[in-house]
């Protein structure tokens, strides 16, 4: 009895605080007309392996833009409060466990939580699971960091999203950065895990690598299992090859420790290795990482984004929160959450400032274009369902003196360069030599 | 035993469900379709669960009728649910016959481990295929039933009366199979196989069945779980997928094969909770609930109905 009032008074005094907070929001939402609030499911990796260097980002990025959205704080052209003046209500959810789990839980988002749109999912294979389950619920749905190029190549989707561009740009920029690193190369080694996205990259790189530099073969190609954790065997077998550069899209746990066990035995003397995915892992390594190693940031995200207001204000105030810099994954979260606003905002506005219906924000999403942090995104491809954007690579270097990791020689290669047409999958252009592929 | 009345009275109870299902919020109905695939699982181990026989590679039948499922529609066209969980049945069960050779000379620890490797082989050879999609898996074309296509909300009520009916089905099979000699022996090849012996019975031939029967379910999981996602990945062939099955084993219990389906929904429900609750943290609940149900209930649940219905009867014998 007394526990029961205890709490009581606890939610009472709470809810106050909560109303007290809340009371300079609701003056600054009272410029725009007052709407329903728009709920938005957030799923991520909140737990698991891929939540340290993917999911919690990913989500930390989001807490901080709906805030900052629903204050009207963000810098212009999305200054506006919330989702044309809604404010945005957002519900996390964990994206560990199985398909299954992943599919239930939306459902759940959709139809027991009632979400107006969701914005989540790293895994591909969740991706894949989740988008024929949007299209039934007619569910809008935002994906925001998973890589695969099959989600909207096998059939056309109406309702799922991508502001991200898919996983053929990382490995299209590898191998032109690469290639301008080393104009004769003669052979080169990869090593990536043996899963979707390891298998994929490294498909999409030899393909690219085929188109550009035909005279290059492969020595060794390496597929370790994921979480291996232990690269003894395949470091030997790199340390046997002349190839001037390795390949690898490890991630996480394996990427650091092949980082840490490939340098201890010298493999990086022999070899320049190139991660296209190390930008998460660079800060922990810092002088760990060999100068000259290349590395990508699946986009023009981090350190190797523009100094723009956006990304500066971005920054900001993401290291004031976390104290620490958002690594990709937190910017391809801010994009996507920044493309369904644009989309929303548009969809409000061809009907005078009223809220819209989902079906008008879906039609007013495809094919939009958008300024996020670090690049300009197009939803140019897969029927306007998919973003393209500009990729960077740029080579390692540890500053000695401020002990900073650093990315010098970036270039940056423009969203035709690296992006299949709106026409073609990605795996028939990268097979065609990449037809129409636009680098000026 | 089974009596024609619990067969009416279980047949109502699920009439009753399916009856209530439109009136029920969707989202609950697929949650309770995908719990009433891992029952099936569930249903299965107990068979050999009580013969004292514990697998940790039950996966390797529910992917065997997952991806059954999955490329039956994708590589020969068919759509209709009923053919299609006909065909996982068995595949999974051809399977377990196939591995049962060697399978089913092993007890204890040792048939735990082998069947776990023979699953993660399965596992091995999915996530290397990459036309299969790899570890992102494949999508599952929507079914048809008897050459009705329903869409929509129509799909989500027809695969639960499906599901329904393999529940009903599974539940009077496997009663009649554990009231059976062959099924009422699997306590006593827990206890002392060499007498089980004595009595001419082959152990080996009696486990490879029990095998068998219990892939068998398993492949009907693995089927009703692939139509209701719509979606197969190696996952399901993971050994975690297996442990998941045994978790639900032990918050059921052996004691009774309602139990099984009880458990199952339990589990999802706790953990679909236990999600929205905690984000950060929802595995601590569960493995919370796993450990009070070994303290408190270490029978299971079906021990508790069947502990009340001993005492109810008790009641009326007094």
């Amino acid at each position: 009895m007394q526990r029961t009032s205890v709490r009581a008074c606890l939610a009472r005094k709470v809810s106050a605080a909560l109303l007290l907070t809340a009371l300079p929001v609701a003056a600054v939402a009272q410029t725009a007309p007052t709407a329903e609030p728009v709920k938005l499911g957030i799923v991520s990796f909140l737990t698991g392996p891929a939540a340290g260097p993917f999911g919690i980002p990913g989500r930390n990025s989001a807490e901080i833009m709906i805030e900052m959205l629903n204050a009207g704080k963000v810098p212009a052209p999305y200054a506006t409060p919330g989702l044309a003046g809604a404010k945005i209500v957002p519900k996390y959810v964990d994206e560990a466990g199985s398909t299954a789990n992943q599919v239930t839980e939306f459902r759940n988002l959709v139809q027991r939580d009632g979400v107006n749109a969701t914005v989540g999912y790293v895994s591909s294979g969740n991706c894949l699971a989740v988008a024929p389950v949007a299209e039934e619920l007619k569910a809008l749905t935002v994906f925001f960091d998973c890589g695969t190029p099959r989600i909207f190549e096998e059939k056309p989707l109406k309702y799922v999203f991508r502001a991200t561009p898919h996983a053929t740009m990382d490995s299209v920029g590898a191998a032109r950065y690469v290639l301008k690193k080393f104009p004769d190369l003669a052979s080169y080694s990869g090593i990536n895990q043996n899963y979707a996205w390891g298998q994929d990259s490294w498909r999409d790189f030899v393909a690219a690598m085929k188109a550009l530099a035909p005279k290059a073969t492969v020595d060794k190609e390496l597929l370790p299992k994921l979480f291996a954790g232990e690269f003894g065997a395949e470091i030997s077998a790199l340390l046997t090859t002349n190839s001037k550069i390795v390949h690898s899209s490890f991630w996480n746990g394996d990427l650091e420790s092949f980082i840490v066990q490939n340098g201890a035995r010298g493999l990086p003397a022999r070899s320049t290795m190139v991660y296209t995915a190390g930008e998460t892992a660079m800060f922990r390594l810092g002088g760990k990482i060999p100068d000259g190693t290349i590395i990508g940031a699946r986009g023009p995200h981090g350190v190797m984004a523009p100094d723009t207001p956006l990304n500066k204000w971005f920054r900001g105030v993401y290291e004031d929160r976390f104290a620490t810099a958002p690594t990709y994954p937190a910017y391809h979260m801010a994009q996507s959450i920044l493309g369904l606003k644009s989309a929303w905002d548009k969809a409000a506005a061809a009907k005078g400032g009223q809220q819209p219906a989902i079906d008008d924000v879906v039609k007013a999403f495809e094919g939009i274009e958008f300024e996020g942090p670090s690049a300009k995104i197009r939803m140019a491809i897969g029927n306007g369902h998919q973003g393209i954007a500009d990729i960077a690579y740029g080579s390692f270097r540890f500053n000695k003196a401020e002990g900073k990791a650093e990315i010098v020689d970036v270039v940056r290669y423009p969203a035709e360069c690296v992006n299949p047409p709106a026409n073609m999958t990605s795996t028939a252009w990268l097979e065609a030599g990449m037809p129409g592929a636009k680098c000026n | 035993m089974m009596t024609g009345l619990r067969i009416l009275l279980g047949a109502a109870i699920l009439g009753g469900l399916g009856a209530a299902a439109p009136f029920t919020p969707l989202w609950l109905i697929s949650l309770v379709t995908l719990a009433m695939s891992t029952g099936l699982v569930v249903c299965g181990l107990i068979i050999l669960w009580r013969g004292g026989l514990v697998p940790f590679g039950q996966a390797l039948f529910f992917a065997t009728g997952a991806y059954t499922v999955a490329l039956s529609g994708r590589w020969f066209g068919v759509t209709d649910a009923f053919l299609l969980i006909a065909l996982a049945v068995i595949m999974a069960a051809l399977v377990a016959f196939v591995v049962g050779f060697l399978l089913a000379q092993y007890r204890e620890i040792f048939f735990a481990m082998l069947s776990l490797a023979l699953s993660m082989i399965l596992y091995g050879v999915l996530v290397k295929s990459e036309t299969l999609g790899s570890t992102d898996g494949v999508n599952v074309a929507q079914a048809s039933f008897f050459g009705m296509k329903p869409r929509g909300p129509g799909y989500t009520f027809a695969l639960f009366w499906l599901a329904l009916g393999m529940v009903f089905l599974a539940w009077v099979g496997v009663s009649a199979y554990l009231g059976s000699i062959a099924g009422q022996l699997a306590g006593a090849i827990r206890d002392n196989e060499i007498r089980v012996e004595y009595l001419g019975i082959s152990v080996t031939r009696l486990v490879h069945l029990k095998l068998t029967i219990s892939a068998a379910l398993a492949g009907a999981g693995g089927a009703l779980a692939a139509l209701s996602i719509s979606h197969v990945d190696p996952q399901m062939a993971y050994w975690t997928t297996s442990g998941g099955f045994v978790f639900v084993t032990i918050l059921a219990g052996a004691a009774s094969v309602p139990a099984a389906f009880l458990g199952a929904l339990l589990f999802e429900i706790v953990r679909t909770i236990a999600v929205a609750l905690l984000p950060g943290g929802w595995q601590l609940i569960l493995g919370s609930v796993l450990l009070l149900t070994i303290l408190f209930v270490p029978e299971g649940l079906g021990s508790l109905m069947i502990r009340k219905r001993a005492t109810i009867s008790e009641k009326g014998a007094a």
